[in-house]
């Protein structure tokens, strides 16, 4: 159904969870996949008698995602209590930043059908994660702290966003930059990335603001888009019948496509929000942002263009390359161990791309280094192993084998030297008289049955190019 | 043995002529709790095993001359959390709660040698002023056991004044160590707001709360102290000033100090009987050589219902924690999780409790904070602000600590906002984060008054300076609780 009648908007909350050592407001881990409870503290528990301790991390890791996002940073911080009671939640309250967020004013720019655009970011808070309950199916409910008090930023955007397309041109956009600080994930399916959508449509040309539905739980961009999509529809049938749209909580139902009700919301939550007053407040100078300035990795937009104007890489590479910061650094890194750029490129797109994908693994899970990469694509550069020793070689190093000693122990030197090749070549040409005779009528191909025996002769470790040079020359004296 | 004749310091000697093993000392501490506590009812819980058992180390390892806390008996108002010791915060919510960590001032204490020997009974959860709101029992007065002790750290001020331990722990929000200290003639510190870390107290309202020290003397104040102040990363409220010898002034001078008498202080709602012997100890203070002036603290009329917005806002949140779920009492005979909580909540907490928690969750609501929340904060701001400008050109401000001394039990608990006026002269000091000692001034009718001295932030040096200088010209510790004693 058309709803060209309709003008829609959409308005984004992003959740990051931030790769902090330690959590928000306690001493323990904050890693994730742990046994149940494990990475707990009495401060998790809300034990009579805690105090919170504010991790200077997750406030750096913010002020980090702040200039990704071109926002100001607030020189004055200070934390304040949501109050909500939950089994997940011990102390019943969350600390967050309401009245006084980390920063404010940001943007990203998108790219939908080639018409770029800015979306503006209203602010982002630096805030701790509730635990998790799992209700089973033994009659129990049974609480798990882990997440409990895991750092959190929440990306509060401008309702700026026209169409679902919008809406996932911008989360990619803001996927790619938060990964590129370096700060989180941003994994959805691992929930260090989590969103919810506030949409609402109303009549072209009507100054009256629509009643706004809010998405919940959508665990995928693709999910977020065929949500809003569905809900486009959705609402422009309720207007042309003439009905009046609730103010709803509704979530994405990935089997059948369609969005169900969750809740009515007849009057907002009263969180009873107030200045927490076991944090004293911090001060962010200029040394601190230019410390969290100095910590940021390059962007990926700017990498990219290094990699197409410096090292002359097809834009296409570069954008592969860019899809994770683990690829790119690895991918920086090894051009600076040395490596021909186009080469390492090619081996990431290409073997390594491979290699996780069989392996399921991510590139930092793996024993490559960037170190070990460029090594070997050195060994090829210099002509000691060919690019078919180097399929063995790149096995190895994916085993985290050094590849100098590996080529070394394997006896996996190229056969260069002419002094052996040149009495090899020589005596092929003379068993294949009728080849010699073909190539010097004129016939290029003819070399190929040539090389076919020095190849068999070497077991395949003569130089292919060292062996081309010198059955041209050989060929070009029989002449 | 009770204590209602010596010093932190007379015993040290004692300890380290050999003339008192510390478990003889300890022991002794014991039987007197036991044999006086029928009548005061001062201890919910006793530490008789974990005491002796430091005590038996201290006495094989020795104590050495500059470890002047070790061997010496104290107790810890019940609301500091002490490791496999039943903490109770006088809540029926907590009973037989036992924490799996102590609190940082009993760290801090341990650490200097110091031994708990039990915890003390307050109000609920700190909230109230007579320690009549304590589940557990009624503490009496040390002086007259017809009266109530004051509070919330009741039993913490009649286990020091009748002699129990020569030192205890006290906790004050809006005068709870001030104001029992006063109505039993003892000397009662509430520190500088982040001089002592609060790590391990039960919240009652967290930007007012403040651990301090209750004592017979001012020096042995000063030395309890120098053992629990200073910076603890675990509370990130607490400072990083360095932390003095606060015995280092105790000489007797006040030569020269300039001090101040707030007329608000001094007005209606104070009993004139009150007001003359606090004139009489500013007197005497002047005749050391201080220099008194009347100053005006105008908006000092709104600190009581300031405090009680802040207070119970905090309060509200702080206690949300209590549900019967991870420790403590839980309620029996439950259909739902909800009515696990409701029931746990409804049985747990007392009417004092409960009222605040009901005063707090009002004035944060959406629809009151502006009103209510937003105001008291700014009315905090006012008083601090007002203090700041008395202590650009003075050393202190001195009061009265009460408005009335000691009353009977049941008095006043009809109308609580009655009841909350009688911590009308403490509360500014908690809201604007400054110190304040309470110590003996005399008495009227037999039951102490205390006089109040408030100094600038972190300047306790000057507080005890002054308060020391005139303790040693009145001599007034000397006299102790009659009768049988």
């Amino acid at each position: 159904m058309a709803i060209s009648n309709f003008e829609t908007t959409i308005g984004l909350e992003v959740h990051v969870e931030l790769k902090t050592n330690s959590k928000a407001m306690s001493p323990a881990p904050a890693s994730y996949g742990s046994e149940p409870n494990l990475n707990t503290n009495v401060i998790d528990w809300g034990y009579p008698g805690v105090l919170p301790q504010a991790n200077k991390g997750a406030i750096e890791a913010g002020m980090m995602a702040a200039l990704a996002l071109h926002a100001e940073i607030t020189p004055n911080l200070h934390w304040d209590r949501k109050n909500y009671f939950y089994p997940d939640n011990p102390k019943a309250y969350q600390v967050t930043q309401q009245f006084e967020p980390i920063a404010k004013n940001g943007w990203l720019e998108i790219e939908v059908n080639g018409e770029k655009k800015r979306v503006g970011i209203t602010e982002m808070h630096v805030e701790e994660d509730a635990g998790k309950n799992t209700h089973s199916g033994d009659g129990y409910s049974y609480v798990d702290l882990n997440r409990q008090g895991t750092p959190l930023i929440e990306i509060v955007g401008e309702p700026d966003l026209k169409s679902p397309d919008e809406a996932y041109a911008y989360l990619e956009q803001l996927k790619e930059a938060i990964q590129f600080t370096g700060i989180s994930d941003v994994k959805m399916e691992e929930g260090s990335m989590r969103v919810d959508a506030n949409i609402s449509i109303r009549p072209i040309g009507s100054n009256q603001h629509g009643t706004k539905i809010e998405l919940k739980n959508l665990n995928s961009f693709n999910y977020v888009r065929k949500g809003l999509m569905f809900e486009e529809q959705r609402q422009a049938k309720l207007y042309l019948a003439g009905k009046t749209l609730k103010q709803q909580t509704r979530r994405y139902d990935e089997t059948t496509g369609e969005t169900i009700l969750m809740r009515v919301k007849e009057t907002a939550d009263d969180y009873r929000y107030f200045p927490e007053p076991d944090l004293a407040p911090i001060h962010i100078d200029a040394d601190w942002i230019q410390r969290a300035q100095d910590k940021l990795p390059l962007a990926a937009s700017v990498r990219r263009a290094h990699y197409v104007n410096d090292l002359k890489l097809e834009p296409y590479d570069a954008e592969v390359l860019t899809q994770t910061l683990a690829m790119a650094d690895f991918f920086d890194q090894t051009v600076e161990f040395g490596a021909d750029a186009k080469r390492a490129a090619n081996y990431l797109i290409g073997d390594v791309n491979a290699f996780l994908n069989t392996t399921h693994q991510d590139l930092q899970e793996t024993k490559l280094t960037p170190k070990y990469l460029a090594d070997m694509i050195k060994l090829i550069e210099d002509g000691t192993i060919s690019t078919k020793m180097a399929k063995q070689v790149f096995k190895a190093i994916t085993e985290g084998q050094e590849p100098v000693q590996y080529v070394e122990d394997h006896d996996l030197k190229q056969l260069s030297d002419p002094a052996v090749l040149l009495p090899m070549i020589n005596s092929v040409l003379d068993d294949n008289e009728q080849s010699v005779l073909d190539f010097l009528g004129g016939k290029e191909r003819a070399t190929k049955a040539l090389i076919g025996p020095i190849m068999k002769m070497t077991k395949g470790n003569a130089n292919p190019t060292v062996v081309n040079d010198l059955m041209h020359q050989a060929l070009e004296a029989r002449r | 043995m009770n204590f209602l004749k010596t010093t932190v310091k007379d015993l040290h000697q004692d300890l380290i002529a050999k003339e008192l093993s510390v478990s003889d000392l300890t022991k002794e501490t014991f039987d007197n709790i036991k044999a006086t506590d029928d009548r005061y009812e001062a201890f919910i819980t006793l530490m008789e095993e974990q005491a002796l058992g430091q005590a038996q180390n201290l006495d094989e390892n020795g104590i050495e001359e500059d470890q002047i806390l070790a061997g010496i008996p104290f107790g810890i108002k019940d609301n500091m959390v002490t490791k496999d010791v039943q903490t109770t915060a006088a809540s029926r919510i907590l009973k037989d709660f036992k924490p799996v960590y102590s609190a940082a001032v009993l760290e801090n204490l341990e650490q200097a040698g110091a031994i708990g020997v039990g915890k003390l009974n307050l109000d609920e959860f700190a909230m109230g002023s007579t320690t009549e709101t304590s589940y557990y029992k009624q503490t009496k007065n040390a002086w007259d056991q017809t009266k109530i002790p004051g509070g919330s750290s009741g039993g913490s001020a009649v286990a020091v004044a009748a002699g129990q331990v020569p030192f205890a722990l006290g906790s004050d929000t809006g005068g709870s160590i001030r104001q029992p200290a006063a109505f039993n003639g003892i000397v009662g510190l509430k520190p500088t707001y982040g001089r002592v870390s609060r790590w391990g107290l039960i919240a009652f309202a967290s930007s007012l709360d403040q651990i301090g020290p209750l004592t017979r003397t001012v020096e042995d104040n000063a030395l309890v102290l120098n053992a629990i102040a200073g910076y603890d990363a675990r509370d990130q409220t607490s400072s990083k000033k360095t932390v003095p010898d606060f015995t280092a002034g105790l000489t007797g001078d006040v030569k020269g100090m300039k001090i101040a008498i707030p007329k608000e202080y001094f007005g209606k709602g104070v009993d004139p009987k009150v007001v003359e012997v606090v004139k009489a100890g500013i007197a005497q203070l002047e005749a050391l050589g201080a220099k008194v002036e009347e100053v005006s603290l105008p908006h000092t009329k709104y600190g009581v219902a300031a405090y009680y917005i802040l207070g119970s806002s905090e309060a509200s949140s702080n206690l949300q924690r209590f549900d019967g779920i991870r420790y403590g009492f839980r309620a029996e005979n439950v259909k739902t999780l909800e009515d696990l909580y409701v029931q746990t909540r409804t049985q747990g907490f007392g009417d004092e409790v409960k009222r605040r928690i009901m005063l707090g969750t009002y004035s944060l609501s959406a629809g009151s904070y502006d009103a209510y929340f937003k105001k008291a904060a700014q009315v905090r701001t006012l008083i601090a602000n007002e203090f700041q400008n008395v202590f650009a050109q003075y050393d202190l401000i001195i009061a009265p600590t009460t408005p009335n001394i000691a009353y009977g039990f049941g008095e006043n608990q009809d109308d609580p906002q009655v009841a909350y006026m009688n911590d009308a002269l403490t509360i500014p000091v908690n809201l604007a984060g400054l110190p304040g000692i309470s110590i003996n001034a005399g008495f009227v009718d037999g039951l102490p008054v205390g006089m109040q001295l408030i100094g600038n932030r972190f300047e306790e040096a000057k507080i005890y300076q002054a308060a020391y200088a005139f303790e040693q010209a009145t001599r007034l510790f000397e006299k102790i609780p009659g009768g049988e004693n």
